[in-house]
């Protein structure tokens, strides 16, 4: 049950990174989570109510987007998606592959964040100030 | 009102990571071998410690051990009896332990200076999942496996095998009247963590420490 302390932790982060955007709302959090990251997807979402309550972040969405597990062979030199979690073999060639590519991923991709509209000359979205490394994506 | 969405790609537990990497030099550049040991409760990590303590110490190496519960010092006491230096962490709850409960231990640790020591134990909270998602700074993380807790435990518990660096396998005494599958256990292990150094032991009888601790002197050699 350590799925409290993520939630946590998602929470403080966010929260920072949001402060930056003022008078703007996270309506929601994206994250990328390995298969092999041991966190429970309906563990974490309930956590993540009782964590954000009371946050600035009540309310918003917590989408995690589950990412398989991928393993490098050094047999034949491929990388490949492994189908569950029980056997880390190359599904091409079947030699045992302890190389991982993906799967103990447990980022924050992005926030999604609703802003009033900006008064009188109406900026590109494009030209809004945002502190670095923080991109844009529309 | 506008939405936008905003790229942060950043670590859940950057904090906890960075804290971890900070640990990692102040233990690399001290010389000091860090081993975390996870398992879940009742493996025997408390008898396997207490009795690797002992010999390294016989064999004259400086070593020390945090120890994680939730709650009660008594693995600190069994294993200080061992004379070496003990410190307890009680995370009151808390079903793992993370850099930051690491680093504040390390404080004011009477009698124990980083680069006085060999070895540095860190034994976590008995836990199969929720250790695997915490850097403590360690250069090698133990997975313990006893012989009565069933073979597929590397199958059930895929995360923190897969993390690991060397597997134990503990009370091997009792391998027989539990009926314990070696060959299938070794195999569940392998396929989990491909290449996984694995040790098969007895807190009991002392078997197979001989090999678990020539590998603690080989990690330990300056690269």
């Amino acid at each position: 049950m350590h799925e409290l302390s993520i939630a946590a932790s998602i929470v403080e982060a966010v929260t920072e990174s949001a402060s930056a955007y003022l008078g703007a709302r996270v309506i929601a959090v994206r994250l990328r989570v390995g298969a092999l990251a041991s966190v429970i997807e309906d563990s974490l979402q309930f956590c993540w109510e009782l964590a954000s309550e009371g946050s600035p972040l009540a309310g918003a969405k917590l989408v995690i987007n589950i990412l398989p597990v991928i393993v490098h062979c050094d047999g034949c030199g491929a990388d490949s998606e492994i189908e569950g979690v029980q056997s880390f073999r190359c599904p091409l060639c079947g030699e045992l592959a302890a190389d991982l590519r993906q799967g103990r991923e447990l980022e924050i991709e992005s926030i999604e964040l609703e802003e009033p509209e900006p008064k009188g000359s109406k900026p590109m979205e494009s030209e809004v100030d945002a502190p670095d490394p923080v991109e844009d994506r529309i | 009102m506008t939405t936008r969405i905003v790229e942060l790609r950043q670590g859940i537990l950057k904090k906890n990571d960075e804290l971890a990497a900070g640990l990692r030099q102040r233990f690399t550049s001290a010389g000091v071998l860090v081993l975390n040991l996870v398992s879940s409760p009742g493996t025997g990590k408390t008898a396997f410690l207490e009795l690797t303590l002992r010999a390294l110490r016989a064999r004259g190496a400086h070593a020390a051990a945090l120890v994680g519960d939730l709650e009660t010092d008594n693995d600190a006491r069994r294993l200080a009896a061992s004379g070496a230096p003990v410190r307890q962490i009680n995370t009151h709850g808390i079903c793992h332990l993370d850099a930051e409960m690491v680093t504040k231990h390390l404080e004011g640790w009477e009698g124990v200076s980083l680069a006085g020591l060999n070895y540095l134990f860190i034994e976590n909270v008995g836990n199969l999942v929720c250790p695997s998602s915490y850097d403590l700074g360690e250069r090698i993380r133990v997975v313990l496996l006893s012989v009565t807790e069933g073979e597929d435990k590397p199958l059930k518990y895929p995360g923190l095998f897969n993390s690991s660096d060397a597997a134990v396998i503990t009370k091997i005494d009792l391998a027989v009247p539990c009926g314990f599958d070696r060959d299938l256990a070794l195999k569940n292990i392998n396929e989990i963590r491909p290449g996984i150094r694995i040790f098969e032991t007895s807190a009991k009888t002392g078997a197979g420490m001989d090999e678990w601790l020539a590998y603690l002197t080989e990690q330990a050699k300056p690269s």
